[in-house]
């Protein structure tokens, strides 16, 4: 019964979100009040069904209900409870089911928190909401139903994929999913002003904290998914340029360009056609994700089960909300005004060129993971386009873009002074040139990549250190007044970009310094790596809940000091018989010590040698730092008071600011 | 037309890039070596390991050259089809059997029928790294010259056996010599 | 075929550590690393012949430490691979009539970007350039008078 409740909760939701396609967009057009609040309770209905969905599938994972076919596909009776759960979204039709509770949610928390945007407004950007739910919600129960049963009912499970059993996994899909999802408030933001033909200051305003939120879950999805991957698949990368994490990083890319973007147009009034076509871009992107994920034109490690009829769908489903949209910008685009003045050295200036910088990486990235697909297509034969395609194209094209970074936030709006900008820059070029020079003399290994990438992490960390430091000075108070005073955009925005550089340190640094070594070792036999002495001790037999594994037991030590005891494991999964290696790690600030297990090297002769990967990655834990410094600054910036001032008072400093007249009052302000 | 225009038609050329996508089948490798003269090769024959099997064997007819193996599956699945094939008497039938156990194979030989002309035994697959063989069973038409004309990747099927092989065989033995 | 596309990603997605291939020469050692670094394994297509456990990963492996061992230089253990197995095996695409868009884009795409930066930079500077009108003074004097009021009553909000 349980799952029919499911399915049934479903069902009503589509209804739901039909009507709240249809009904407010109505309500707007007429102005009639009620239709147009209607929006706001079916908004909250739809997330009321969609939990008590996502619960039913819960309740039949959590029972072992096998006589549903996808509890059945992808769980197992002897599967520890927390998998059990986490499993919902273990396969497609679940993690489809996610995916439209995150967007009923995002639903849900624009009905709530979104009454400053005006009645009519709020209820245009919830109805466009209605029709993209209402899109997915036909493909979840047409083409993927996760509550279809099995009969005869299986008599057990097929088990979790068992490399998905990891606590990764209960965190990683809800965080991207939140992150692609949301980008869907930008894009509805978008597409309601374009109905109403209306973008403005005020506009951006509202938008920026649902696109920075949804920035933030993304980046920290993406972030998840990389250390899941350094430490799961044993091979000690972080980053494999495989399509699917492309197809993550695309909607990222985009979506940082829309932030920039979206600033310039709260703050100046400009860059209003691109803000808006970046808005549907970004959620095209993470739309064309979706579509590569499920419908098996790239050859992935993540992809799904996947199946033509489903890809077709959601190709279907890509076109039209990515198609009308764009349709929709050709017609009203040229309606839109607004033109803003700045000068060549200019904050929007540089805001313009970080945008064109992403953009240039973003179309690098989606063509290097659509040649493949784009020659075949045309019959020009097979190709792989892989890491060192992509480490090769992109490091060239971000660099200019993070050497602008440090300059950016220190210039003013529409017209900079170069030489009070480069004085203030002085310690930022020493220190970025500083470290550049000494550490390859201190360490006696370099190049020109890991100098660029030193230089770049310690101008843009000086340099946002020194900016935030004189925007306090520029406070009135005391010290502890000036602190609280200083918006927390502004902390939001030195903590991501302080995050950048902690990343691009930990990059340079673990990808210039790592040792690795693979070795057969035999109880007693040691390895001196990076420094470090690893003695291997050989391996016992574990019982696991639902594995048995082979751990082995390797005693670090250094300058003869003991530093730690890392515990590799070589798991055979008793469901599947599937064999996976669970590396163990020390992850300390200064470096990860890793450890992988292999293979048994000579089962026949009895040894008891195995053959052990060994690493040691400086400054690799920076990658995830700065990764989680993003995000964090990402949500401390959603949360500044500025965006949360109420509609009356927006439009007022709207219409003085910058909608009237923004171009007649630079000249004369600049004057 | 206007400019504003731009973006929607590189979003529709990217969407029918994408259906055509559809259609392609991402994890098929099409060999170099198509077209191209088959690899030398010679190793013992599996059922005679004195006598050896080369690439001149093959060469004067036109050829099927099927990769094996008794530890692979899919070769089990296929195998019917070629014991068909052989009945019909329309062409030898080459076998290669690849990185196997020679008693494993003649037992499995014994069980599951034997349609091969002769089979060459490639104990340690260097004949196999010479002709790219990546996925057992795998399945190669030679011309009368000894060219690669066709290869087939996995186990055959009945549909790829009529409506692609045997159409080919009948357009490769009516090429003039 | 999707049981059979499961059964291989069973296989791929175990790292081994099989036959780790034992050089005198560090510098072999390296472009070892490298070469196998850069090229895929067909069996488990999303894995470079260095990270994959499968037997023909294996088999590559071997071929090109005993090519390298015999004095093999890069191009030709890289020609021998795209012999037998096509283009398809090179992570790093060879630059052809095919590949050229792909290399080259980039470097198109900073152009464009920069080209558009320039033209709307110097776009909007024109816009500064014009005179205002006097009708124009006096309605922008209006309007920064407005201005400023909304600045205090907002202070004192």
């Amino acid at each position: 019964m349980i799952p029919e409740l499911g399915h049934f909760a479903l069902i009503l939701m589509l209804c739901l979100a039909v009507i709240q396609a249809l009904v407010p967009l109505i309500g707007a057009a007429r102005n009639d009040v009620a239709l147009m609040r209607s929006a706001r309770s079916l908004a909250r209905a739809q997330f009321v069904l969609g939990a008590i969905s996502i619960a039913a599938l819960g309740y039949a994972f959590a029972y072992n209900d096998f006589s549903v076919r996808y509890v059945a596909e992808h769980s197992n009776s002897a599967l520890p409870i927390v998998y059990r759960i986490a499993a919902v979204w273990g396969g497609h039709e679940g993690s489809m089911l996610l995916w439209v509770l995150m967007l009923s949610g995002w639903g849900m928390a624009l009905s709530l928190f979104g009454g400053h945007l005006g009645m009519a407004f709020q209820a245009r950007v919830l109805a466009v909401m209605g029709w993209v739910g209402s899109g997915f919600l036909s493909f979840l129960i047409f083409t993927s139903n996760p509550f279809e049963r099995l009969l005869p009912a299986a008599f057990d499970g097929a088990d979790l994929n068992p490399l998905l059993q990891d606590p990764a996994l209960v965190i990683h899909p809800p965080m991207l999913y939140m992150g692609y999802v949301g980008f869907s408030v930008a894009f509805c933001f978008a597409i309601a002003a374009l109905i109403e033909g209306r973008v403005d200051a005020a506009w951006a305003r509202w938008a920026r904290p649902w696109t920075l939120a949804a920035w933030a879950s993304l980046t920290l999805g993406i972030g998840l998914g990389s250390w899941w991957a350094y430490y799961e698949l044993g091979w000690g990368g972080w980053w494999f340029w495989d399509p699917v994490e492309n197809a993550s990083f695309m909607p990222w890319l985009a979506g940082t360009a829309l932030l920039h973007s979206l600033a310039v147009t709260d703050k100046r009034g400009g860059f209003k056609h691109w803000t808006v076509l970046l808005a549907i871009l970004t959620f095209a992107l993470s739309l064309l994700g979706t579509f590569l994920v499920r419908s098996g034109v790239l050859n992935s490690v993540h992809a799904f089960a996947t199946d033509p009829a489903r890809g077709m769908f959601v190709l279907v489903l890509l076109g039209a909300v990515t198609g009308i949209s764009l349709l929709l910008y050709a017609w009203r685009a040229p309606q839109l005004s607004g033109n803003t003045v700045f000068a060549f050295f200019s904050r929007e200036a540089l805001l313009m060129a970080n945008n064109l910088l992403l953009l240039a990486a973003l179309g690098t990235v989606m063509l290097g993971t659509l040649y493949p697909l784009a020659l075949d297509a045309f019959g020009f034969g097979k190709i792989s386009v892989g890491p060192p395609y992509f480490n090769t194209v992109f490091v060239p094209l971000m660099a200019p873009a993070i050497f602008l970074m440090a300059i950016g936030p220190l210039c003013r709006w529409r017209k900079a002074e170069l030489p009070a900008v480069i004085h203030r820059l002085r310690w930022a070029l020493g220190s970025g040139v500083a470290l550049a020079l000494i550490t390859p003399m201190v360490t006696g290994h370099g190049s020109f990549w890991i100098s660029l990438g030193l230089f770049l992490a310690g101008w843009l960390a000086v340099s946002l250190l020194g900016d935030l430091y004189a925007r306090l000075l520029n406070q009135n108070g005391s010290w502890p007044v000036r602190i609280v005073r200083l918006p927390r955009a502004i902390y939001g925005m030195t903590l991501a970009h302080l995050g950048i550089a902690m990343f691009i340190l930990g990059a340079t640094l673990s990808g210039g310094y790592s040792h690795e070594i693979e070795q057969r070792m035999a109880p007693g036999d040691l390895v001196e790596l990076g420094g470090y002495t690893f003695t291997f001790q050989g391996v016992t037999p574990v019982m696991g809940e639902n594995y048995r594994a082979m751990e082995g037991r390797v005693l670090v030590s250094r300058n003869g000091q003991p530093v730690t005891e890392l515990h590799p494991q070589k798991r055979r999964y008793l469901v599947q018989d599937r064999v996976m290696t669970e590396a163990s790690i020390d992850a300390g600030m200064l470096r990860h010590l890793y450890v992988a297990l292999g293979d048994e090297a000579d089962p026949e002769s009895n040894t008891g040698a195995w053959s052990l990967r060994l690493y040691y990655k400086p400054f690799v834990q920076w990658i995830w730092l700065g990764v989680l410094a993003m995000a964090a600054g990402g949500m401390l910036a959603a949360t500044d008071r500025r965006y949360r001032v109420q509609r009356a008072a927006a439009k007022k400093s709207v219409t003085s600011n910058t909608r009237l007249a923004s171009p007649l009052l630079e000249q004369v302000t600049s004057s | 037309m206007n400019r504003f225009m731009i973006p929607l038609f590189g979003f529709v050329a990217l969407v029918v890039l994408l259906a055509v996508g559809l259609r392609l089948n991402p994890h098929e490798v099409p060999s170099p070596l198509i077209d191209k003269q088959a690899p030398a090769f010679s190793v013992p024959q599996l059922r005679d390991p004195q006598v050896q099997l080369s690439d001149r064997s093959l060469l004067g007819k036109v050829t099927l050259l099927n990769v094996w193996a008794s530890w692979c599956g899919g070769c089990r699945h296929e195998h019917p089809l070629l014991v068909e094939l052989a009945a019909r008497h329309k062409l030898p039938i080459y076998g290669l059997d690849y990185k196997d156990e020679s008693t494993n194979a003649l037992a499995w030989l014994t069980q599951n029928g034997d349609p091969y002309t002769a089979i060459g035994f490639d104990a340690l697959g260097k004949v196999g790294l010479d002709y790219g063989v990546y996925g057992v069973p795998e399945t190669y038409l030679l011309d009368r010259h000894g060219v690669i004309r066709y290869k087939h990747t996995g186990p055959l099927s009945r549909d790829v056996l009529e409506d692609t092989l045997l159409p080919l065989i009948e357009r490769l033995e009516h090429e003039p010599a | 075929m999707n049981r059979l596309n499961t059964a291989m990603a069973a296989l791929c997605l175990s790292f081994c550590t099989a036959a780790t291939a034992a050089f005198s020469d560090t510098a072999l050692e390296a472009r070892f690393k490298t070469l196998t670094s850069e090229l895929r394994c067909l069996v488990c297509q999303n894995q470079t012949i260095a990270d994959s456990n499968a037997a023909l990963a294996i088999d590559l492996r071997n071929e090109v430490e005993r090519m390298l061992q015999a004095g093999a230089t890069d191009s030709a253990i890289v020609d021998y691979m795209v012999a037998r197995y096509g283009d398809f095996v090179l992570y790093r695409p060879p630059v052809k009539s095919t590949t050229l868009l792909l290399w080259a884009a980039p470097a198109l795409f900073l152009g464009v970007g920069l080209g558009g930066w320039l033209w709307l930079v110097r776009a909007s500077r024109r816009t500064v350039t014009q005179e205002l009108t006097a009708e124009e003074q006096t309605r922008a004097q209006s309007l920064l008078r407005e201005r400023a009021q909304l600045h205090t009553e907002g202070h004192r909000a």
